[in-house]
């Protein structure tokens, strides 16, 4: 079965990013596609790659970086949602005039059109958020 | 694109604590590109995302409430309204805008998008859904 899947809660402060992360594993463990995981709302701050936790917790950006490289998997980072979040890849810095950019390896700024094609191309979206 | 797709879009929440709301009107105008069958469900605190008069000026945060009548012109038509939620919140349907859609198959006729459904009403609404949006 092809999946999709929704993460529209940040890291940390919610579990969503977590429990999206175990279930993509199992989906795929169990012989399920998923080709693509968007994230919305404070979903977005999954992408940031100057996150740093405390050594002795789980690092979920790097965790979400390494599973989509592995698996070829889509990850999709909402555009308005992250430019009001402060979320910019190099080119959307580039394009606003500003001095940094923060989006890590796997991942991708794009639209909203990518999560409505994703739910016209899974056969399931799964949303993990409150 | 070919496959067209039940789509539910579900609010849940009060429009300006939280930025559900809004970013999920803005999933909806971005979706109605792809002529997918829409439909809009509001319960729990989503219904007061219909209430008419909503003046924000107060929080400095933009009303936005307005785009829920132009919804119409994006081919959305079907904004299903839990009765059982307004009432819990001492509200009734004259607490709600008038959203209005041009009925394309009957001479573009005026016709009501709010559409009050009771709870059991709604979640049968959800189950007969191809892909369900929570908000």
């Amino acid at each position: 079965m092809k999946i999709g899947v929704v993460i529209s809660e940040g890291p940390y402060t919610h579990q969503a990013a977590d429990t999206a992360y175990h279930f993509v594993k199992a989906a795929l463990a169990g012989g399920h596609e998923v080709p693509r995981v968007f994230f919305y709302h404070d979903g977005v701050n999954v992408s940031s790659r100057l996150t740093i936790p405390p050594q002795d917790e789980r690092h979920i950006q790097n965790n979400w970086t390494a599973l989509a490289q592995e698996h070829e998997i889509d990850l999709v980072v909402c555009i308005a949602a992250a430019q009001r979040r402060g979320l910019l890849d190099e080119n959307e810095a580039n394009r606003q005039g500003k001095d940094a950019n923060n989006i890590a390896d796997g991942f991708r700024i794009s639209g909203l059109g990518q999560l409505i094609e994703m739910g016209i191309q899974t056969d399931r979206l799964v949303t993990f958020g409150d | 694109m070919s496959t067209t797709k039940k789509f539910l879009y579900v609010n849940r929440k009060a429009p300006y604590g939280t930025i559900y709301a809004l970013e999920s009107l803005e999933v909806v105008l971005i979706g109605a590109a792809f002529e997918q069958d829409v439909s809009l469900a509001f319960l729990d605190d989503g219904v007061f995302q219909l209430t008419k008069d909503q003046k924000t000026d107060g929080i400095g945060i933009k009303n936005f409430s307005p785009t829920y009548r132009a919804l119409g012109d994006y081919d959305v038509t079907k904004l299903y309204v839990e009765k059982e939620s307004l009432a819990e919140r001492g509200l009734t349907a004259e607490d709600l805008q008038e959203i209005m859609y041009e009925d394309e198959d009957d001479d573009w006729e005026e016709k009501p998008s709010l559409r009050f459904v009771t709870r059991a009403e709604m979640a049968d609404i959800m189950a007969d859904q191809d892909v369900v949006l929570s908000f």
